[in-house]
């Protein structure tokens, strides 16, 4: 049988255009876990939560994009203040475990509120994006994955660039490479821990309105946050790089499983890998390997 | 006011029960546990069967999560393998009913070291994402392997016999679940007098300092994870005679989410805990059920119903975590004191 080379590009693309949103909620991921050390089970819906809202102000009130897009945001960095004030706060100083499991519980929360207020059934966002199909070389690509993937690229560098340059980058890189340092040098940490969450919540929001273009949006949207896990879990906890890697390469794997194998194999696939992965490399392919002392 | 109970024995330091009150309190319970299904309705036994289970399943989640410090999402999945072993076992060879619960804990214990081989390297948080992971290759099993479990359809399950009777009513089934989950719980309460168990909580305190005080880590981790997936296969098993009718979506990762809940919201590392939380979490929804039916919803009662039960089984995990992270079994140690103080206060 002759191998197909351009039905396989084009699925590459895509898988590719996928694995930018991976990468971009990864990102967000890797952000609150560098800043406050809480593996955050709830990113996926968070990311539902941040379509919802862009649905709610489009679709429900009837605003306009431009003021949809960017009230749906701002909400979403209230709502990150928010969580990280009321929920996260307290569990300061408890075992790492502890405050997992109040993500977990956050998570279940996130879910209950928009089967209550939306219901469960499935959501088509307006249509904002560009409908031209593209064409790259022979290849023909769905237009709202190329332009999804195009936002992630953008706001992935933006980010980058805000680390890089702006004071409360900084602040948080210092917090996140010694938080006992970083007090001293007079930076306001529990700030930093608020400004991680509200700035994570707000990749996550537009990571979820991209995808509820894609796809449509549903209560079972945070099952995204699951691939996400493993794309982290994948590039290290606590590696920017290793979520952009991460993320394009579990976009591509699942693109391939999908197509070759069909759709049900992909979460098989991407789980195969992580428990390989957890194996062989547990702190991820560009994580810190933590030495415990006594 | 009790005047100290002086323990001159360590046998005595280690009793389950340490004073005559106590012994007699539960004399008393299990005369009411005899007695309640001559007294109670057919609803009522529906709920204390089901209780019954989830407090199987729940002692094992503690064994696991509260006693040994390995977080567990996967709790369902293991409860799915016994259930689908039971099922598979009941239709096709109609083996004994006992036997097939044994087989199912056995699978799931199988299941259950399988998932616990990564937690030799890695721990914590990593643990708890790797065995999400374990939900989701069961469900495909379940859901692919169709010449044996009969794929999404899932399959039904014959009721069980046991000395010629037919176990199809709450009734019947109670007078095995009980028992069963009343050796069960004592099965672990003894495990942590003996040297298995006080190394399970040597590893949660400090896995470090338990390895250099000489307990294997590997083995006992792996101990950990195959007696906690044993129990969880046995309430599955329960389950599927129980519900009498298996599908691969009968064990979603929100029934793990469940059973942590559970496990937090009762108190983690004890084993009352297991039982308050248990009873809490599964009678929380038929009291929302209550609410929400008294609320004038109309025809939208049934809509709200489920997620507001989601909601509410997330924020317990959240609040209990924050406001009273040892649980209802810390709370009911509290009322115990000041009973045993009174008049004085604590």
């Amino acid at each position: 049988m002759n191998f197909d080379w351009l039905f396989f590009f084009e699925i590459s693309l895509a898988g590719l255009g996928t694995g930018g949103l991976y990468a971009l909620t990864g990102l967000a991921f890797v952000i609150i876990y560098k800043a406050t050390r809480v593996v955050n089970l709830a990113i996926g819906d968070m990311l539902m939560i941040g379509a919802y809202l862009f649905f709610a102000f489009s679709a429900g009130m009837g605003l306009p994009l431009w003021i949809a897009i960017p009230a749906a945001l701002l909400s979403m960095g209230a709502i990150g203040v928010l969580v990280e004030r009321t929920i996260i706060r307290p569990m300061l100083g408890e075992s790492p475990i502890s405050s997992f499991m109040v993500t977990v519980g956050l998570s279940s929360v996130l879910v209950g509120l928009v089967e209550l207020i939306w219901t469960a059934d499935q959501r088509r966002l307006p249509e904002f994006l560009p409908t031209k199909p593209i064409q790259i070389g022979e290849a023909f690509l769905a237009p709202k994955i190329f332009y999804g993937f195009w936002v992630a690229v953008v706001l992935i560098v933006i980010v980058l660039l805000v680390f890089r340059f702006w004071r409360g980058g900084i602040a948080l890189r210092a917090t996140a490479s010694d938080q006992g340092a970083a007090y001293s040098m007079g930076i306001n940490v529990p700030r930093v821990f608020s400004l991680s969450w509200s700035l994570a919540a707000v990749i996550a929001g537009v990571a979820g309105i991209v995808v509820g273009a894609i796809g449509g949006i549903s209560s079972s949207m945070g099952i995204f946050g699951l691939s996400v896990l493993v794309v982290v879990i994948f590039g290290g906890l606590d590696s920017v790089l290793g979520a952009l890697v991460g993320g394009l390469l579990i976009g591509l794997i699942e693109a391939w499983t999908g197509t070759y194998l069909g759709g049900e194999y992909k979460l098989l696939a991407t789980f195969s890998l992580l428990v390989l992965i957890l194996l062989i490399r547990p702190y991820g392919l560009f994580g810190t390997h933590d030495i415990e002392r006594l | 006011m009790r005047i100290g109970s002086a323990k001159q024995t360590y046998l005595a330091d280690q009793a389950l029960f340490d004073s005559t009150p106590q012994r007699a309190w539960f004399g008393v319970l299990l005369l009411a546990l005899v007695a309640f299904p001559f007294m109670a309705n057919e609803y009522w036994l529906y709920l204390a069967c089901l209780v019954g289970l989830n407090i199987v399943s729940t002692t094992g989640l503690n064994l696991l999560t509260g006693y040994t410090g390995l977080v567990s999402l996967g709790q369902a999945a293991f409860m799915g393998l016994g259930a689908y072993t039971v099922a598979i076992l009941q239709v096709r060879f109609g083996s004994p009913f006992l036997l097939n619960l044994l087989a199912g804990g056995i699978v799931a214990m199988l299941g259950g070291i399988l998932v616990g081989l990564p937690s030799l390297r890695v721990k914590g948080l990593y643990l708890a994402i790797a065995t999400i992971a374990a939900g989701f290759m069961t469900h495909f099993l379940f859901a692919h392997w169709a010449s044996i479990t009969g794929g999404n359809g899932g399959m039904t399950v014959p009721p069980a016999q046991l000395f010629g009777a037919e176990l199809d009513t709450s009734f019947r089934l109670y007078w095995v679940i009980a028992p069963i989950m009343i050796l069960m719980v004592f099965g672990a309460a003894n495990l942590f007098r003996t040297r298995i168990g006080r190394a399970f909580i040597a590893i949660r305190d400090r896995d470090i300092s338990a390895a250099v005080l000489g307990i294997p880590l590997m083995p006992y981790k792996l101990m950990s994870f195959a007696i906690s997936s044993f129990y969880a296969g046995v309430a599955g098993g329960l389950f599927a005679y129980f519900f009498r009718v298996v599908t691969p979506e009968s064990f979603p990762l929100l029934m793990s989410i469940f059973f942590l809940a559970a496990v937090i919201v009762g108190g983690m590392g004890t084993i009352s805990g297991s039982i308050f939380g248990a009873i809490f979490m599964t009678l929380v929804p038929e009291l929302l059920k209550l609410i929400v039916g008294w609320l004038p919803l109309g025809d939208n009662a049934t809509l709200v119903l489920s997620p507001v039960r989601t909601i509410v089984f997330g924020s317990m995990i959240v609040l209990f975590l924050i406001f009273e992270p040892h649980g209802l079994a810390e709370i009911w140690r509290r009322i115990r004191r000041l009973f045993h103080l009174w008049p004085f206060r604590t």
